[in-house]
């Protein structure tokens, strides 16, 4: 089911200091897109997210820089961006939250770098976290309706403007 | 048995620039747990971007933030130059070089002076403002504008600069050198200061990997990590400089380094005026193919991620802003944890969060006592009332 927005098939050589991280990651990788010098991009099973998120974190010198959510056909790709110090090396680990569910395991229990990141996802694309530890809004204002994700492709910015909340009463004369 | 009270920041005030709403709960003095809740001004600009055409996307993305308005629109180029293959001749790369590095100067200054304002040092406030204003004369300079400098563009920069602005440019970073030094001796040097700052807000360096703090957050928790340094772009790998990092994570430590860092932006923006070549500032990219790419830029608040994805077509597909402050704000539920409620604010500004606008701010009271909650005017108060209390004891 994962790798149906893989159309690519031909792995690219493993090399340097990324080919060495992403071997590291064993077969959860399913497919390597990239693998050069300071950049790396690699696509891996969607229900290996923690385990692979907790291998990432223990390498030396990483962090999570952030994470991008886009909208495709077949869900939504999930791209964690990973940075490794003093190589200056960026991984990019993806993973496909695909349709009806859109649902991916949390990596915030595990990263806290990830918690504000996969809420903003949430709230803008409609990605689902399981077993996140706080999934409130992030970005989103209480008075968005639920169900409308701002991000995705097929919502326009000014045809799909959910109207404004009513303006709150003005307070009554003589009361501060 | 100790009471719990909910502490409301925010969620706007004119000493913050953008709406942030921090609360915070309190045993005694004590803080217990924060909470953050951000996105009052989102102004969704990835989903604005996809409107635009990759040209025009750099002056939408340097209107992220008004003090990193060159960070911002050099992580974009990036990204799309990673796309496309291209290299920005190396005249560019400099004058990129130099208008960041500016940036940077006037970014840590604007900090020093807030932070000193929270301490009750409006002196430091004073000074450090007095010497911001010539390097913001020195980008005006540069790029015609304060802020929001249009001067990149996909495959090099937009205008070139005369010998007279560049030498001009020098002698405004030179002759700032000596009351920043100075600056710094009178930060570092004071009692009063040490017994304020160290060992307050502490962010251990497991917590900021963990957090993925950046910048001078990070540096200051000894995590040595710097764009500039590690996946060098414009012409940091062809200069001389140092990575400033010290190990113990409080806030005498991030004002440490982003003091330090200044002189160093000063050392770069001489070296490179002295160093430039000559030569085209525009590698003249004509198509943006298909594929994404990553630009990451070394700003005043740490490191600045631009993902876009390109399908081929005028307008990119997607682009991600990643700015630092994203990642540097949740660290306080590391780092304001257990210290005093006086301690806040001095905790809160020392990752110098970025928000930009105009702010109030609202007034909580306590439903149980019925008593006035602090506001954030009264929290800078309580933080001088604390510096003068250390003053007198030392």
């Amino acid at each position: 089911m994962s790798q149906a927005v893989t159309p690519s098939r031909a792995q690219v050589p493993l090399v340097g200091f990324v080919g060495q991280a992403l071997a590291e990651l064993g077969d959860a990788v399913v497919a390597v897109e990239r693998c050069d010098e300071r950049r790396g991009v690699a696509r891996i099973d969607a229900e290996r997210t923690l385990e692979v998120a907790k291998k990432l974190l223990a390498m030396d010198g990483s962090r999570l820089a952030t994470a991008t959510g886009i909208d495709v056909r077949d869900g939504i790709d999930v791209l964690y961006h990973w940075c490794f110090e003093p190589q200056g090396v960026v991984i990019t680990i993806k993973v496909l939250a695909a349709r009806p569910s859109l649902t991916l395991e949390s990596i915030a229990t595990h990263v806290p770098a990830a918690n504000w990141i996969e809420r903003e996802m949430h709230d803008l694309l409609g990605a689902n976290f399981r077993n996140h530890p706080d999934m409130r809004r992030l970005i989103l204002d209480d008075s968005w309706p639920e169900g409308v994700y701002p991000l995705r492709k097929d919502f326009d910015q000014v045809a799909d403007r959910p109207p404004l909340p009513p303006v709150p009463p003005a307070p009554e004369e003589g009361v501060s | 048995m100790t009471h719990k009270t909910m502490l409301n920041i925010g969620p706007f005030h004119p000493l913050q620039e953008e709406a942030e709403f921090f609360q915070l709960s309190i045993e005694g003095e004590r803080v217990v747990d924060v909470d953050v809740r951000t996105s009052y001004n989102h102004r969704g600009i990835e989903k604005l971007d996809e409107s635009k055409t990759f040209d025009q996307v750099p002056f939408v993305v340097e209107r992220v933030c008004g003090i990193c308005s060159a960070s911002h629109p050099l992580a974009y180029i990036q990204a799309v130059e990673d796309i496309a293959h291209v290299q920005a001749p190396p005249r560019a790369l400099y004058l990129r070089t130099i208008v960041n590095e500016l940036e940077r100067m006037h970014s840590h200054l604007l900090w020093a002076g807030l932070a000193g304002h929270f301490l009750g040092y409006n002196t430091v406030f004073m000074w450090a403002w007095k010497c911001r204003e010539p390097v913001l004369d020195a980008l005006e300079i540069a790029t015609g504008s304060r802020v929001n400098y249009a001067n990149c563009k996909i495959g090099g920069v937009r205008r070139d600069m005369t010998d007279e602005q560049l030498q001009e440019i020098a002698r405004i970073a030179g002759e700032a050198k000596g009351p920043v030094e100075m600056l710094i001796g009178a930060v570092l040097d004071d009692p009063v200061l040490h017994a304020r700052l160290k060992n307050v807000g502490v962010l251990s360096k497991k917590d900021a990997k963990a957090y993925g703090a950046l910048g001078p957050t990070a540096r200051g928790s000894g995590l040595p990590i710097d764009v500039r340094r590690d996946d060098p772009y414009a012409a940091y790998d062809r200069l001389d400089w140092n990575v400033i990092v010290a190990e113990e994570g409080d806030v005498f430590a991030k004002t440490k380094v982003r003091l330090l860092e200044t002189v160093e932006a000063i050392k770069i923006i001489r070296q490179a005026v002295r160093d430039i070549p000559g030569g085209q500032i525009d590698a003249k990219v004509e198509h943006i193919p298909p594929g994404e790419g990553i630009g990451r830029v070394e700003a005043p608040r740490g490191e600045t991620f631009h993902y876009v994805r390109s399908d081929g077509s005028n307008y990119p597909v997607r682009h991600k802003v990643r700015a630092p402050s994203f990642n540097n704000i949740p660290t306080f539920k590391a780092s304001c944890i257990g210290y005093e409620v006086a301690d806040v604010a001095i905790t809160l500004a020392s990752v110098d969060p970025c928000y930009s606008c105009t702010e109030r701010m609202c007034t909580a009271v306590d439903a149980e006592s019925g008593r006035e909650m602090y506001n954030f005017s009264q929290l800078v108060k309580l933080s001088q009332q604390k510096t003068e209390r250390v003053r007198r004891q030392a």
